[in-house]
């Protein structure tokens, strides 16, 4: 580089220089108000039902071809409750997410170590497609497929047999499915409608909408929020929190306030390793491993 | 890169100048300026071009063009009045058409799927992707004379005439059809295969979280959400079997009117042999064996009139709205 030039434009955050970007100010108890939900760190009401357990990992390695993305990691997953993945971009917490219902094998380069169990049995022994209906997923973008609403519902309930049910046979399935999903009210009128014509937190409840209608056992939500506006987010973490007690939830997420919101369980993962596994508030407020609380206090991420 | 070493490194010094988008074009170097302006000469010289092609073929198309030349087949005759008009080559233009783009469209779409979802072994998807790159580079008319060997083999014999002795002619709409597929192919298989790469991975992987195979992912979403480029890669496919002629010279054998073989309707009309807009041109310019330059001219308006429809329908259905996914 010519030692003239100016150097390159990046802008330098300095840590003891108090930032210059215009902020709302800071509310007495020290939190900045938050443009919506309008409590951000209020916990959603705990789960009342006994904790099943659902899956569980045992040693699971994940490695991309000479890369390890996941060391070793052993994990309950349980119904009536929310299991949060949180850690660093790279640190495995998707790998993990992605092996539970083997959407990893798709990747030509992934080999796996471990077991994975679902209700006690391994899910290598499954065929996979039965297992990934008990085990469904959302994205991190919304995907509704290119057909209308009624039909991307129905999409998973439809060729599972020799005979292709009717639109009134599937009606009450999908129905349900949008009810739970917390659409049905904004939809009801227009399920022929396309689905890519409606907002993207729309998208993403019909997403939901979809796996429910396949009627999952688990359920994994890969930072379900992430490409959504706050008003969406609270609509999804709420209905993530009411489906827990029939479905067990495992989710990935970037956002710390957002595990806090609606965890039971957290596993903080670093480097593929799973550093610490616990309760919600007890991971966040009185960590054990100086990693957990280097990140939960903000100091890397 | 000695200077963002030196930690913690002061903020840069404000720039005195405004960023070069703000200074406008006076700063510009006398290189830029020139290329600007070579730039703008070119796209208005290709506009210039365009335009008179057009109102060239518009004048002496509308000069030379009437309804009957449209209606009444072509005749031998040296009179010109006595040579009637072009409804026969009219004809073998959309049945070839229809022909070659039937062949193409399965075939094409197929190719584009395995190579994009599939492709393996990737030593054959390799083989396959340099295969239609080859056919796509080729001259028609190498195309053409190689399909003539190939369908002049008695195990063809049913796609032809056949003389007495089990000659086999090899020239119809069926072997004529059969090559214009495959000049139609490359196009179909490019434009299919990109609207399949365009389709972010988590929309497969959302189908087969769903536990859907892959057969049914392609079915149901795959092909339905590259519908437009499917349909953009068979109207360009059309307008390239529209325009070829030496196809038509060869394989169609350019009769003056449609030659059907005796016998069952349609099947006796694709083993016959035909001619399209573009021989017709040909054979009547002053650069063919007949001398009827009017007939050619209101023909290739004809013709250019139906490309022109095609490029609008090509512009259509790509600028219509795609699925809106995020990566």
């Amino acid at each position: 580089m010519d030692p003239l030039s100016p150097p390159p434009p990046v802008r330098r955050i300095l840590v003891e220089e108090a930032p210059t970007v215009a902020l709302p100010p800071v509310n007495g108890n020290g939190h900045r108000p938050h443009a919506a939900p309008a409590s951000p760190l209020r916990r959603m009401p705990r789960a009342d039902t006994a904790a099943i357990e659902r899956m569980r990992t045992e040693a699971l390695s994940v490695a991309y071809g000479q890369k390890l993305a996941v060391n070793q990691v052993s994990l309950s997953v349980r119904q009536g409750e929310v299991l949060a993945l949180i850690g660093p971009s790279g640190c495995g917490k998707t790998t993990l997410l992605r092996s539970l219902n083997r959407l990893v094998d798709l990747t030509p380069a992934a080999t796996r170590g471990g077991r994975i169990l679902l209700d006690g049995e391994d899910v290598d022994l499954f065929d996979v497609t039965l297992l990934r209906r008990r085990v469904g997923m959302l994205f991190q973008q919304p995907n509704p497929f290119p057909m209308s609403i009624f039909d991307n519902v129905a999409y998973g309930l439809r060729e599972r047999g020799s005979k292709k049910p009717s639109k009134r046979e599937l009606e009450p399935a999908v129905i349900e499915a949008l009810h739970r999903a917390g659409l049905l009210e904004e939809v009801k009128d227009n399920l022929d409608h396309p689905a890519l014509a409606l907002s993207g937190g729309q998208q993403q409840r019909l997403c939901i909408a979809r796996s429910l209608a396949v009627q999952p056992e688990v359920l994994l939500l890969d930072e379900p929020c992430s490409a959504l506006d706050p008003i969406s987010t609270q609509t999804i973490e709420e209905t993530i929190v009411s489906l827990r007690t029939e479905i067990a939830i495992v989710i990935v997420t970037h956002n710390l306030q957002q595990a806090q919101r609606v965890a039971d369980h957290v596993a903080f993962m670093y480097l593929g390793d799973l550093v610490e596994y616990g309760e919600a508030e007890r991971v966040f407020n009185s960590p054990v491993a100086e990693r957990t609380r280097e990140y939960v206090s903000g100091g890397f991420g | 890169m000695n200077a963002p070493a030196q930690a913690p490194a002061p903020p840069p010094p404000p720039v005195a100048s405004p960023p070069a988008h703000q200074r406008g074009e006076e700063s510009w170097s006398r290189g830029d300026k020139l290329g600007v302006g070579l730039a703008w000469a070119a796209g208005i010289g290709l506009c210039l071009i365009a335009a008179a092609i057009v109102i060239f073929m518009l004048v002496r198309g509308f000069q030379y063009l009437s309804l009957s030349l449209l209606t009444t087949h072509p005749l031998p005759s040296l009179e010109q009045s006595q040579s009637g008009g072009f409804l026969d080559p009219i004809e073998g233009t959309v049945i070839l058409t229809i022909l070659g783009t039937l062949i193409a469209a399965p075939i094409g779409v197929g190719i584009a799927v395995w190579l994009s979802e599939y492709g393996r072994p990737s030593w054959l998807a390799r083989a396959v992707e340099s295969g239609v790159e080859i056919v796509a580079g080729t001259p028609s008319i190498v195309l053409a004379i190689f399909g003539l060997l190939v369908f002049q083999q008695s195990f063809f014999g049913f796609l032809s005439f056949t003389a007495e002795g089990n000659a086999v002619f090899g020239r119809s709409f069926f072997t004529a059809g059969a090559i214009m597929g495959l000049i139609a192919l490359p196009l179909i298989v490019g434009s299919t295969r990109e609207a399949l790469h365009s389709i972010p991975a988590h929309v497969r992987e959302a189908s087969y979280a769903l536990g859907k195979d892959r057969i049914s992912t392609i079915r149901r979403v795959l092909l339905p959400a590259s519908r437009r480029g499917i349909g953009t890669g068979i109207t360009l496919g059309m307008g390239r079997i529209v325009g070829d002629t030496a196809i038509v010279v060869v394989l169609l054998g350019a009769s003056l009117q449609i030659q059907p073989e005796n016998g069952t309707p349609v099947w006796g009309l694709l083993k016959g042999t035909g001619s399209t807009l573009t021989t017709y041109v040909y054979n009547n310019s002053p650069a063919g064996e007949g001398g009827a330059p009017e007939k050619a001219y209101a023909a290739a308006f004809v013709l250019l009139i139906v490309v022109i429809f095609l490029n609008f329908a090509v512009d259509l259905i790509a600028r219509g709205k795609e699925p809106g996914w995020t990566r």
